[in-house]
């Protein structure tokens, strides 16, 4: 304790304690006797839950550690939270599946905890430096995660698409941070913040911006930084890519929710037209291209663009109930995004993973509840009433007509019309088509993630469910105020 | 009353669904027992829902049996109640879904889930008619595509893919505007409780043409409107009989509902501005519409053209903003949702038999089904508007009330009394008239006493209603007076503000 007073660290105590363990992990794994990845899985999801534990209950209201380099308040916490139960949920999707695959290694929760640590970093990130830190701590687990299938030609192949253009995206990043830095002369949030109420948005500040964002948006794939996400999720084994479209993205989001928030909130007419801009044309691209998939997970990719889009409806605002629009939406967007890859996982036949459209045909008669549970899931994303994504729309819409967006927010409902289009065209394929071969019966847990996935989602309307979370965003949302 | 009837009228029918999920099994015993529970379930609604035209107040013109509970924060409240607007609706509802179970008892394919989708259906209907906070109607609104979606899916004709499509994106489409008018009218006025923006609407009038416009997007597709009516003849040639029963008789509704109940009186200056508008698109589609149904070789696209031209009326009435005009409307509704819901059963009954809906294939039908034709003429009747049926009187005071307002839409409209009399008796004529002469035809049996007990309650009602409009027209009353008041004012300040110009 007295250690970690000195190092003014006693606010990252669930990171620190989330580090130690995962290299407890690893240790364990490189020199236990047998076949460890058991062990380390089950290890890691305790892990998980004791850091979520953690972060919970550890700090007060608002703290910082490290000298103000990482904040925690109630938003970084809600958003914690979300990101450690969505790896957690991952992990728990992946168990069957690599067992069965035989691609069973210890590594993989190693670096789920790896990713989920940077993830937690970023969340935090109140200043330039651990911002990229923590980012990058994430983006080269991911790398490596896409590629954990070390033989399969695509995997491989959509790791490297995903390291190339990644760290790209990292280099834009930093060359905007070291402007930033340079121009503003600190690399502290509140300090940026400081100098850009004083001096006004000054040219070369907000060149950085500029570069911030590209990097930035690259990380939540919002247009025009999305070429990597379709091949990446198409490529990386299915568990992977559900880890990819659920927790990542909370992270992602919630660090540009902070870094515009924060850093750059005096000058949000600056930023916020670029977020404008980003969120239609991802709304836009993922409504018009996910129609003509038919690899589900590729159409799924294209979904979580749009869905990315639609998140940053309310970022663009800059007002509290935008963040707290972008709050509900990650943690309806995250459990509907597990929910749909557990259904995914479940499209197995003669143990191989089938991956198309057309494979799902007339599965309301074969497996009723998995349908119907993914059909619910589709409507929810499509943003229909009474499911949860209408309700994570309805809160960005809200703030975007507060904020005076209007054409934002009819050009979003209007390309969630398209969008519906492609959802619908699932349930149409499910419910209306002849059947085919029956898949095999689903794994236990990844039918419980499905199941509660669903639950979720269908019960969202009952004021016992709304009510919290949206308390929850609106407490998480103060933050910033 | 104390206990919360809306509610439990609202969500009884999910009650039945539960228990269907616990039937097991597909063997005929199973299905028997899903059948008769949904049938129970839906007369039990039904029967309950008669007690809120029982201890209904006649004489108030604010909500009763309001109940209200927190739900979303500000930005949503659980707030149900009926006023003499939606109470009807919501007993009409009540009503025709016992009939459409019974009218679906020969259903083989996948009945669990077909009487789930109705029931499902049912609630969601009823909850748009007594929702009293703008987002809850809304979401119930909405909610209503997804088991009509199924409805028309799995259980349509040949292009049900398409027609199922065509509904759901269409209706979203318009749908998703309101949306935005919705969370607008919430930052404007601070609440979404209806009561409160019906006694203070308080927009101003540059805002209320937007909000109008996108209100009317969402209304004008669900009614629906020329020229985006096109979705309803798929929807309702594809969609299985009680699909179109319930589409014709109650989802139609909703649009014409919706006029009532928001674009009126918290619009009043929009719709005083946009009545031209309505009147000559109601107008269009009163006429084009009646020479479309003229056209068509199939029944029921027949019937949907003719719904189209009966909203024709019912927009029209709307929007003469007057007394007689409103009356005639909600009246019209009701009878529409009687004749036509009962025209889509008479097609369902010779579809059943022959499995063609194809005008030409059917001629002689008085022959040997005598009831049949009997029962048939009621409702063609009905639907010409011949005086002494309930079609009559709706059409009657729409007109009047057109008339009251501006001629000119009066005599298009009264042209397109005639034509509907054409294209009805011209279907009757080609398919119960002629010569018995196609042999599939000679051993067709009459009505079953299943198909009857599902037409009578709607002729008796059809010619009950038509000779003695009273206990309708007696509810709604007071309730259309509240909704003409600002609209007056509203007329009167516009006709001043044209006055001062001209001067």
């Amino acid at each position: 304790m007295w250690l970690l007073q000195q190092a003014d660290a006693v606010a990252a105590f669930p990171e620190i304690v989330l580090a130690v363990l995962t290299l407890a992990l690893l240790m364990l794994g490189v020199f236990r006797k047998g076949d460890p990845s058991d062990m380390v899985t089950l290890g890691s999801l305790i892990a998980l839950g004791i850091a979520g534990l953690l972060v919970i209950f550890w700090s007060g209201h608002q703290a910082t550690a490290f000298h103000g380099a990482l904040m925690v308040d109630t938003f970084a916490k809600v958003m914690k939270v979300l990101a450690l139960f969505g790896s957690a949920a991952a992990l728990v999707l992946s168990v069957s599946f690599m067992k069965r695959d035989g691609s069973q290694r210890f590594e993989y929760p190693i670096l789920i905890l790896l990713a989920t640590l940077g993830m937690m970093l970023m969340i935090s990130a109140n200043n330039l430096i651990a911002l990229y830190m923590g980012l990058e701590l994430q983006s080269l687990s991911l790398y490596v995660l896409a590629a954990i299938n070390r033989d399969s030609a695509r995997a491989s192949e959509a790791g490297l698409k995903y390291f190339v253009l990644g760290a790209l995206s990292s280099g834009m990043l930093l060359y905007g941070a070291s402007l930033v830095y340079g121009f503003t002369g600190t690399t502290e949030f509140p300090g940026i913040a400081a100098y850009l109420t004083s001096n006004g948005a000054d040219l070369g500040a907000i060149f950085g911006l500029v570069f911030v964002i590209a990097g930035l948006a690259f990380k939540i794939s919002a247009v025009p930084f999305h070429m990597w996400t379709p091949d990446v999720y198409e490529g990386a084994p299915t568990p992977v890519t559900a880890f990819f479209a659920a927790a990542p993205k909370v992270a992602a989001v919630a660090l540009i929710t902070r870094t515009m928030m924060v850093a750059f909130g005096a000058i949000q007419p600056a930023w916020g037209q670029i977020i404008i801009f980003i969120s239609i044309a991802s709304m836009a691209l993922g409504a018009f291209a996910a129609i003509g998939q038919s690899n589900i997970k590729r159409l799924l990719a294209y979904s979580s663009i749009a869905n990315m889009g639609y998140a940053l409806v309310g970022l663009a605002t800059g007002t509290q109930e935008g963040v707290q629009g972008v709050v509900v939406y990650m943690i309806i967007y995250m459990i509907m995004a597990l929910g749909s890859f557990a259904c995914i996982l479940a499209m197995r036949r003669k143990g191989c993973m089938v991956e198309e459209i057309g494979d799902l045909a007339g599965l309301s008669r074969n497996h009723k509840g998995l349908a119907f549970v993914f059909s619910m899931l589709m409507f929810s994303m499509a943003g229909i009433p009474p499911l949860a994504g209408f309700f994570a729309k309805y809160f960005v819409f809200l703030a975007a007509v507060k904020a005076g967006l209007y054409a934002l927010a009819v050009i979003g409902v209007v390309t969630s019309v398209v969008g519906a289009y492609y959802y619908l065209r699932i349930v149409k394929i499910m419910y209306f088509d002849e059947p085919k071969a029956a898949f095999e019966p689903m794994d236990g847990e990844v039918k419980l993630i499905a199941y509660a996935s669903g639950a979720f989602t269908v019960a969202f309307v009952l004021p016992w469910i709304a009510s919290p979370v949206i308390a929850v965003a609106a407490a998480a949302a103060k933050s910033f105020y | 009353m104390n206990w919360p009837i809306l509610s439990v009228i609202t969500f009884l029918p999910l009650l039945g669904v539960l228990f269907i999920l616990t039937v097991r099994g597909d063997d005929e015993v199973a299905l028997k027992n899903v059948r008769w529970a949904t049938l129970w379930t839906t007369l039990f609604t039904f029967v309950l829902s008669l007690s809120i035209w029982y201890f209904f107040d006649f004489n108030a013109s604010g909500f009763q049996f309001v109940e209200e509970h927190s739900w979303l924060g500000p930005a949503a409240t659980y707030k149900l109640g009926v006023d003499g607007i939606s109470m009807p609706f919501v007993i009409l509802t009540t009503f025709l879904m016992p009939i459409c179970i019974l009218a679906s008892w020969h259903v083989t394919k996948r009945v669990k889930e077909y009487m789930i989708a109705f029931l499902v259906l049912e609630t969601l209907m009823t909850g748009v008619f007594c929702s009293l906070d703008i987002v809850l109607f809304y979401l119930f609104f909405e909610a209503g595509l997804i088991p009509m979606f199924l409805i028309i899916g799995i259980w349509g004709g040949p292009r049900r893919v398409y027609a199922s499509f065509k509904f759901f994106l269409y209706t979203l489409l318009g749908s998703v505007l309101m949306l935005i008018a919705i969370v607008y009218m919430y930052w404007t006025s601070g609440t979404t409780d209806i009561t409160q923006l019906l006694a203070n609407p308080g927009f101003t009038p540059e805002a209320q043409k937007w909000l109008w416009l996108a209100f009317f997007a969402s209304f004008a597709v669900k009614m629906p409107m020329w020229p985006v009516h096109t979705w309803l003849p798929d929807a309702h040639v594809e969609a299985p009989t009680a699909g179109s029963v319930i589409l014709a008789a109650i989802l139609l509704k909703m649009g014409g509902y919706g006029f009532l109940r928001f674009s009126l009186p918290m619009f009043p200056d929009a719709s005083v501005y946009f009545q031209d508008f309505v009147f000559f698109l109601s107008a269009v589609a009163i006429i084009y519409t009646s020479l479309v149904a003229l056209m068509q070789e199939d029944m029921k696209k027949l019937i949907a053209y003719s719904s189209v031209a009966h909203m024709g009326f019912v927009t029209m009435g709307i929007f003469a903003l007057n007394r007689q005009g409103i009356d005639g409307a909600m009246f019209q509704m009701i009878s529409h949702g009687l004749v036509s819901g009962a025209l889509f059963l008479c097609v369902g009954v010779v579809y059943d038999r022959m499995h063609t809906r194809e005008i030409a294939a059917y001629g002689g039908l008085v022959d040997n089904m005598p009831l049949y034709a009997c029962i048939f003429m009621v409702f063609t009747m009905a639907n010409a508007g011949l005086p002494g049926t309930s079609g009559f009187i709706g059409e009657f005071l729409s007109l009047m009330g057109a008339f009251k307002a501006t001629a000119w839409v009066a005599f298009f409209a009264t042209t397109g009394v005639i034509l509907s009399a054409a294209y009805a008796l011209w279907l009757y004529r080609r398919v119960v008239f002629g010569k018995l002469t196609k042999p599939a035809l000679m051993r067709l049996p009459d009505v079953t006493p299943r198909e009857l007990a599902t037409l009578l309650p709607l002729v008796i009602l059809t010619i009950f209603f038509g000779a003695y409009p009273a206990p309708i027209l007696n509810i709604f009353g007071p309730a259309v007076e509240g909704i003409i008041r600002p609209l007056n004012e509203a007329a009167a300040a516009a006709h001043l503000l044209a006055t001062a110009a001209l001067q």
